[in-house]
């Protein structure tokens, strides 16, 4: 829509202005890691990174949310009725997302905001939340975005795109959200036609860096019994231990669990991030469970990414190729691989 | 306002009835709290709903009652986990709450003007219950020809619906063969014997007929190859599946099997589409 100039030593007075009508989230520093945290006052932003460790998928859905509450004491009128708990959703920003994370954010928005059902809180969050991307000059040797339909520039689910050009940003708005939030914050200067061109070489330059590529051009045609009988997976699941980090860290897994907390007569209904990698997640009552093995557990995660969620909404696959999983994983295993077993069984 | 489709609306429990002898089931009758809650609440033989209980949490029930019986919602639960206990030990009068219906539902658009073949065992006959009693209303009996019913349990006291049962077996509009595992009652005047056996000498046929089977997997592996001999085609083959399920919806992700999740695209699915998916349920 426009290209914009954002000079970086005006950094702070732009956060400060968005400040007066939105809560913004942006990347901090802290104990060798950089999170996505609210700026409350001079907190010091720091741009010098390539993934969160921790995606900004929690803005939008925590790790924990209350749903309801509801009162057990027999004395009052409203006992057991349960009701939504009373929540805010101020307009806000998140500043500095990488375009991979905000592409994880449209993979899973099909999940909860679908024709029959619509999930109140994430949609709520979705329509409150403006999206700043921030394009990686520098993509990490485990990114694969762009064999998975991102890139380090990629602009879709954001409003606004940097391009960080050194001494100043290149301000891109992407939808009028993002029109607003550059007018509210005063930024006025277009950027020139030779500052336009410096964007767009970063650009090329930055996916050129990308070496790590994934096939994933035969997944959809592949009979999904094919898939899941292929001989291979003992082999993938060998090494898990079932930690669970992959999932927790994976900027596209939603599963979750719904637990009931009482105290004393107050009680919530609250739901936990959950995973398909720990064999409670599938248990039934009865003792029977349908993933009762490693190996079982390990099949789903990687068939539910990279096939079953391509079968169910013709998006794509449900991986942006951040390599969280990659780098985090305690036994090296690497979805990378796992793509070309796939693809070229 | 956005609907909140974890919301559970309240009932109190109207009822509660022991339906076999060991007292794991017990049918509990609900009715709304809030009228209008009633009135927009309508279902199909074959759903479920999520029974909410403060406190304890959710489980995903079968609907027993037909919708053609209004005025309340009949569930049969089997004592089993953490809510299910919980729920054996409310009383009459309390408040839960019930969120539904979910899930889809038998194909009565397909079985329309066939014969329907109804095969349960144990206390997988809950749904099946909504479905006879659907059918036999006089506004729907016409629009199906023979309904036979298979049902079994491991013996006489463990039967659900006991006194429905036996008014079935005198009507001459459905043929019902229940049977049991075995028994030492001189007096059990129907059949002893598994219910893939009773199956093979009361179904002879399949022609324009569906199967609707449910039951514990043992019953289904051997009722299975019992109705493909007489010619039962995988789509004429229709089963309920449960899972372990929270949100209902299809939105947090556990009970898929494949790339179906059984809360929403189930818990109703035909053996051919279920050969389709992975084996792991």
């Amino acid at each position: 829509m426009s290209d914009k100039i954002i000079q970086k030593q005006d950094l702070p007075d732009f956060l400060k202005s968005l400040k007066k009508t939105y809560e913004v989230f942006a990347p901090i520093k802290e104990n060798g890691f950089h999170r996505f945290k609210p700026l409350k006052g001079e907190e010091n932003i720091d741009l010098n990174f390539t993934n969160t460790r921790l995606s900004p998928k929690s803005l939008l859905f925590p790790q924990s949310e209350r749903m309801f509450e509801f009162n057990l004491d027999e004395k009052s009128a409203d006992a057991n009725i349960v009701k939504e708990a009373p929540k805010d959703y101020p307009p806000a920003v998140i500043f500095g997302i990488r375009p991979c994370d905000a592409k994880a954010l449209r993979v899973m928005n099909v999940n909860f905001d679908n024709p029959e059902f619509r999930d109140p809180w994430w949609v709520r969050r979705m329509e409150s939340m403006t999206f700043v991307g921030l394009g990686c000059n520098e993509p990490s040797s485990t990114c694969f975005c762009t064999s998975v339909g991102s890139g380090p520039f990629n602009e879709e689910g954001l409003d606004v795109l940097l391009f960080d050009l050194g001494e100043r940003f290149l301000a891109r708005t992407l939808t009028d959200k993002g029109e607003k939030l550059l007018d509210e914050a005063g930024v006025k200067k277009d950027a020139d036609s030779a500052i336009k061109k410096k964007a767009d070489a970063l650009k090329e330059e930055s996916e050129k860096k990308i070496s790590s590529k994934v096939p994933t051009d035969k997944l959809k045609e592949k009979k999904v019994n094919d898939l899941f009988n292929a001989p291979f997976w003992d082999d993938v699941a060998f090494a898990c231990i079932n930690c669970g980090t992959c999932t927790f860290l994976c900027p596209t897994c939603w599963c979750f669990d719904i637990q009931d907390e009482i105290t004393k007569k107050q009680g919530d209904r609250i739901r936990n991030w959950d995973s398909c990698m720990f064999p409670l997640f599938t248990l039934h009552a009865s003792g029977h469970n349908p993933r009762p093995e490693k190996v079982q557990r390990v099949r789903q995660r990687f068939m539910h990414k990279l096939k079953y969620y391509g079968d169910k909404y013709n998006n794509g696959v449900a991986c942006v190729g951040c390599g969280r999983c990659v780098k985090y994983c305690p036994v090296n295993i690497d979805i990378r691989e796992v793509f070309k077993l796939m693809n070229d069984l | 306002m956005l609907d909140n489709p974890y919301l559970p609306l309240p009932v109190r429990i109207e009822q509660i009835t022991v339906e076999t002898e060991d007292k794991n089931l017990r049918t509990f009758k609900l009715v709304f709290l809030n009228k209008e809650d009633e009135e927009q609440f309508s279902y199909i033989p074959g759903q479920f709903c999520e029974l909410s209980i403060p406190g304890q949490g959710e489980i995903p029930i079968g609907i027993a009652s037909s919708p053609t019986e209004s005025g309340f919602l009949m569930f049969t639960i089997n004592k089993t986990g953490v809510v299910t206990r919980y729920i054996h030990n409310m009383k009459e009068g309390d408040i839960i709450g019930i969120r539904g219906p979910l899930g889809n539902w038998y194909p009565w658009e397909a079985m329309e003007g066939k014969n329907v073949v109804v095969i349960g065992g144990g206390f997988a006959f809950t749904t099946l219950r909504s479905s006879i009693v659907y059918m036999l209303n006089p506004e729907n009996r016409n629009r199906f020809k023979d309904i036979t019913v298979v049902y079994g349990a491991r013996s006489p006291g463990l039967l659900l619906y006991r006194e429905e049962l036996a008014e079935w077996e005198k009507r001459d509009d459905i043929n019902v063969h229940i049977t049991v595992d075995s028994t030492d009652d001189p007096d059990w005047q129907y059949n002893v014997g598994f219910v893939p056996t009773i199956t093979e000498q009361k179904i002879t046929t399949s022609e324009d007929s569906y199967a609707l089977v449910c039951g514990p997997p043992i019953m289904i592996k051997f009722t299975q190859p019992v109705l493909e001999k007489v010619g039962f085609t995988p789509e004429q083959i229709i089963m309920s599946l449960e899972m372990r399920m929270k949100c209902g919806i299809g939105i947090c992700g556990r009970c898929n099997i494949g790339d179906k999740y059984v809360c929403k695209d189930g818990p109703v699915f035909s053996l051919a589409q279920l050969n389709e998916l992975p084996k792991e349920y």
